[in-house]
């Protein structure tokens, strides 16, 4: 609750601000109101919702480092939103700030067949690139399940992935040059239209950083040339430790599938009865194999993984046309929502673990299912380690949602503890701050700290998000039952 | 193998006590980059060495950063892997962690990526003596900044590099290289186009009047290639792409300067009657003997990129490109975040860092 002083306060910040905003954005580009601010109170993660004191959509380069400079000036807090589609609430406004949206940054500014790039504005959504490519028998590489709304900038934000990653790179690999814009309202340039530029990376600092180093308004991207032909090959298995197998075998081979998909029993049941595209109830786990190449490669390659499941004891079907193969993964790309009409509300982890520690983590997760009383079903990019679970529960009953972040966090730490990771594409934001003391140590937190200090000394760009404050870290490590310490376990330490 | 961390560390650490820089030295293979400089006594990363850990079917090997590619490769090579971005070994001691630090990759690069798209994650000894771990083991990871591939070109600025994590390939089934003749210009288009098709393309340099060519992938997919693109078949071609790679070629005669141009693989040639080489599909043009700086500046700019002086020359003086005011500023402040008492490699990536 706050007191009528500090109300008061605010209020005057808030129309102040608004007033010096009126200079120089057409009045329709200030939201100040209540009820049209509703909608930009949270991004894809609904649970973590803050409304913000102002909401600005400037139309041009100038004005976005005008918004900076000018909050810089007063110390307020910025947030900037792409499509607001991310997972983590890393664009969760800043009850005290102001939430920079990009959604009018959407022209595509031009498309260089023969180089095979993109120059983008921030707000251009992910399948509009490829969209705009595919006359020239060319794409864009990442294609998170949100390609259909969520824009380019906001995938430079959280490093966005996708089912094609380990075969096309996550977002960092398909990136030239973005045009950032300080938090003191400079413009830089990262990047160039060569393959690198001299000196540290500050291109791959950026990808991922979630809005906490700078304000990206211009994105150049890397095109790839459209495949001659994709096909998929779906395999049945009767257990997730023989699925797990099968994603080796197929790696051992030599063959690197552009996408390699996993779900287990749950997930399957719940996307059949969606979209009935054909996948086998009865099994205990999917694989969706697809891959892709030249004519005779995809021909030589399909056998040969055909072969390597029916020899574990799979069913599979092999998809004959487009049409069988975008029906075959109909079902994997509709298995959120699928998983939402079979609970009344769903929470989705990300962690990342070596591909070998799948049979017992789904274990593990299996015991937790039953510990905290709620169901979980697995999506899993089996190619890339990323694993997917989405926790089952309903957001009207007192607690479960408590439960159910429990549920989570725990998942995400036995992640750590297996050698992966908190977080494989959806970034941490809000969401996963916590977890962040149980994959990196006081010492490696003091050092992100540092590195947002270069970019942004007071730290008014997107505050609270993406870096835990060391006391914090310190505190949750502490209520852990087993005294668990980062990293200290796993992976080759060498001191 | 040996583990010589505590020994990194006590040496970072009295280093910072007494105020003394140092210079960060792995296999001594690639002292001709980066600024001239004498400051320092020097940190032998090359005594830090071993594979850690390799996991075939993960797709993942950790070594120490001193360890010898050349031993990296051995062990992928037993497994039917490589580094798909196919380091220089520049006379042979070349490290893991230098070819990360110098940002280092091979003909493959525009195909199959760099150093910096390989890099899973990294432990490094920071400015203050502590040994981090940044990334990790696993092909996704989000959390927190990728301070693993920040190091990729900083020339150990920014750290001692002590481990690193990379995903690694499996080496193709087979590979053929094509010869077709043609003047410069048009071997920039012809890359182009070829890199814009769907085919199985791994390397595209062109270099006194013929365009070379090289496929690897699936038998059927790059003999099928082969037939449609046409051109002389180069029989024991490896060997033309490690001296490529390795600078080996008469083109790279060290008598001479050699200037390296990191631009948009498209843009038209230019000065054509210079010394020309032209690699990676038209994105990397080596330029071998005199030339004025800021005309070349000028040049590699409109070109849509930088240009650089990789060997010889004045090199007490700026090699990299130089960088718009806000950005050195902030190259400053990121310095001082990782190393603030400004002890590693002074001077050696610019002279003011």
């Amino acid at each position: 609750m706050t007191t009528a002083t500090a109300e008061n306060g605010t209020t005057d910040i808030k129309s102040d601000l608004a007033a010096e905003f009126a200079r120089f954005l057409k009045p329709g580009c200030i939201i100040a109101d209540q009820e049209t601010q509703k909608p930009y109170e949270c991004d894809g993660l609904s649970m973590y919702c803050e409304m913000p004191l102002l909401v600005v959509l400037p139309e041009t380069v100038e004005q976005v480092q005008q918004v900076l400079r000018l909050c810089h000036q007063r110390a307020v807090p910025v947030v900037a939103r792409g499509a607001g589609t991310g997972l983590c609430a890393g664009a969760m406004p800043h009850s005290e700030g102001v939430l920079l949206s990009l959604a009018k940054f959407n022209r595509i500014l031009d498309i260089d067949p023969l180089a095979r790039t993109a120059r983008l504005q921030p707000g251009v959504r992910n399948l509009a690139i490829s969209e705009a490519a595919w006359p020239h028998g060319l794409y864009y590489g990442p294609d998170p399940s949100s390609q259909i709304a969520c824009s380019i900038g906001g995938n430079v934000a959280e490093n966005s992935g996708g089912v094609h990653c380990l075969k096309y790179g996550l977002t960092v690999h398909n990136l030239l040059q973005v045009e950032m814009i300080t938090v003191e309202g400079e413009r830089l340039v990262i990047g160039s239209e060569g393959l690198d530029s001299g000196g540290p990376d500050l291109l791959a600092l950026i990808t991922g950083s979630e809005g906490l180093l700078g304000v990206i308004t211009e994105v150049t991207v890397k095109l790839l040339p459209m495949p001659e032909k994709a096909q998929v090959v779906m395999a049945a298995f009767d257990s997730v430790q023989t699925a797990g197998e099968a994603v080796s075998a197929v790696i051992s081979r030599g063959i690197i599938p552009a996408g390699l998909e996993m779900m287990d029993k749950h997930a399957i049941v719940a996307a059949e009865a969606f979209v009935q595209a054909g996948y086998p109830t009865e099994a205990e786990a999917l694989l969706l194999c697809e891959v892709d190449g030249t004519q005779e490669e995809v021909q030589e390659h399909i056998q040969q993984v055909s072969e390597l499941f029916e020899g574990m004891g799979a069913s599979i079907r092999v998809s004959h046309d487009d049409a069988e193969r975008a029906l075959l993964w109909k079902g994997r790309k509709s298995a959120f929502p699928a998983v939402g009409r079979i609970s009344p509300d769903y929470y989705c982890m990300d962690g990342t673990i070596p591909r070998g520690q799948l049979a017992p983590v789904l274990l593990a997760m299996q015991e937790m299912s039953e510990r905290h009383g709620l169901r979980v079903a697995n999506v899993f990019h089996a190619g890339d380690g990323n694993l997917h679970p989405l926790i089952l529960f309903d957001a009207n009953v007192p607690g479960e949602f408590e439960r159910a972040e429990a549920f989570g966090g725990e998942i995400l730490e036995l992640c750590v503890a297996v050698g992966g990771c908190i977080t494989g594409e959806h970034g941490v934001g809000v969401e996963k701050i916590r977890q962040m003391a149980i994959q990196f140590r006081d010492e490696e937190i003091a050092q992100f700290h540092a590195i947002k200090a270069a970019f942004d000394p007071v730290g008014t760009l997107n505050p609270g998000k993406g870096i835990p404050v060391l006391k914090n870290c310190q505190e949750y490590r502490a209520l852990k039952p087993d005294g668990m310490q980062p990293m200290a376990h796993v992976h080759g330490s060498t001191s | 193998m040996t583990d010589a961390t505590q020994s990194l560390i006590e040496q970072v650490n009295s280093a910072r006590a007494e105020q003394r820089h140092l210079r960060i030295v792995g296999g001594d293979s690639k002292a001709f980059m980066g600024r001239e400089t004498t400051e320092g006594e020097s940190l032998e990363v090359g005594r830090h060495n071993g594979i850690v850990s390799y996991e075939p079917v993960e797709l993942v090997l950790t070594a120490r950063a001193g360890t010898p590619l050349a031993e990296i490769e051995a062990a992928l090579a037993e497994h039917h892997q490589m580094l798909a971005f196919e380091p220089p070994h520049f006379g042979g001691g070349a490290t893991i962690g230098g070819t990360l630090a110098c940002n280092q990759s091979g003909p493959a690069r525009p195909w199959s990526g760099s150093v910096r798209d390989m890099v899973l994650g990294l432990r490094l000894i920071n400015g203050r003596g502590e040994h981090l771990r940044f990334g990790g083991q696993v092909i996704k990871n989000v959390a927190g900044y990728d301070v693993s591939r920040l190091q990729a070109g900083a020339l150990g600025t920014l750290g001692v590099i002590t481990e690193v994590s990379l995903k690694v390939m499996p080496i193709p089934a087979v590979t053929l290289t094509l010869v077709q003749e043609m003047p410069a210009d048009q071997a920039i288009a012809q890359m182009n186009r070829y890199s814009g098709l769907p085919k199985p393309l791994t390397g595209a340099f062109w270099l006194d009047g013929k365009l070379y060519l090289r496929l690897a992938g699936a038998e059927s997919a790059v003999n099928g290639t082969a037939q449609q693109w046409g051109g002389e078949r180069l029989e024991d071609a490896d060997t033309l792409w490690q001296q490529l790679n390795n600078h080996q070629l008469d083109f790279f005669n060290t008598d001479r300067l050699l200037w390296r141009f990191s631009v948009n693989s498209a843009a038209p040639h230019w000065q054509p009657q210079q010394n020309w080489l032209l690699d990676w599909g038209g994105s990397q043009r080596w330029l071998s003997g005199d030339g004025d700086p800021a005309v070349m500046t000028e040049q590699a700019g409109a070109a849509g990129g930088q240009v650089s002086l990789f060997r010889g020359g004045d090199r007490q003086s700026e090699v990299s490109p130089a960088l718009a005011p806000p950005l050195q500023k902030l190259h400053q402040r990121l310095k001082v975040a990782m190393d603030p008492d400004g002890i590693f490699n002074k001077g050696r990536l610019y002279g003011w860092m």
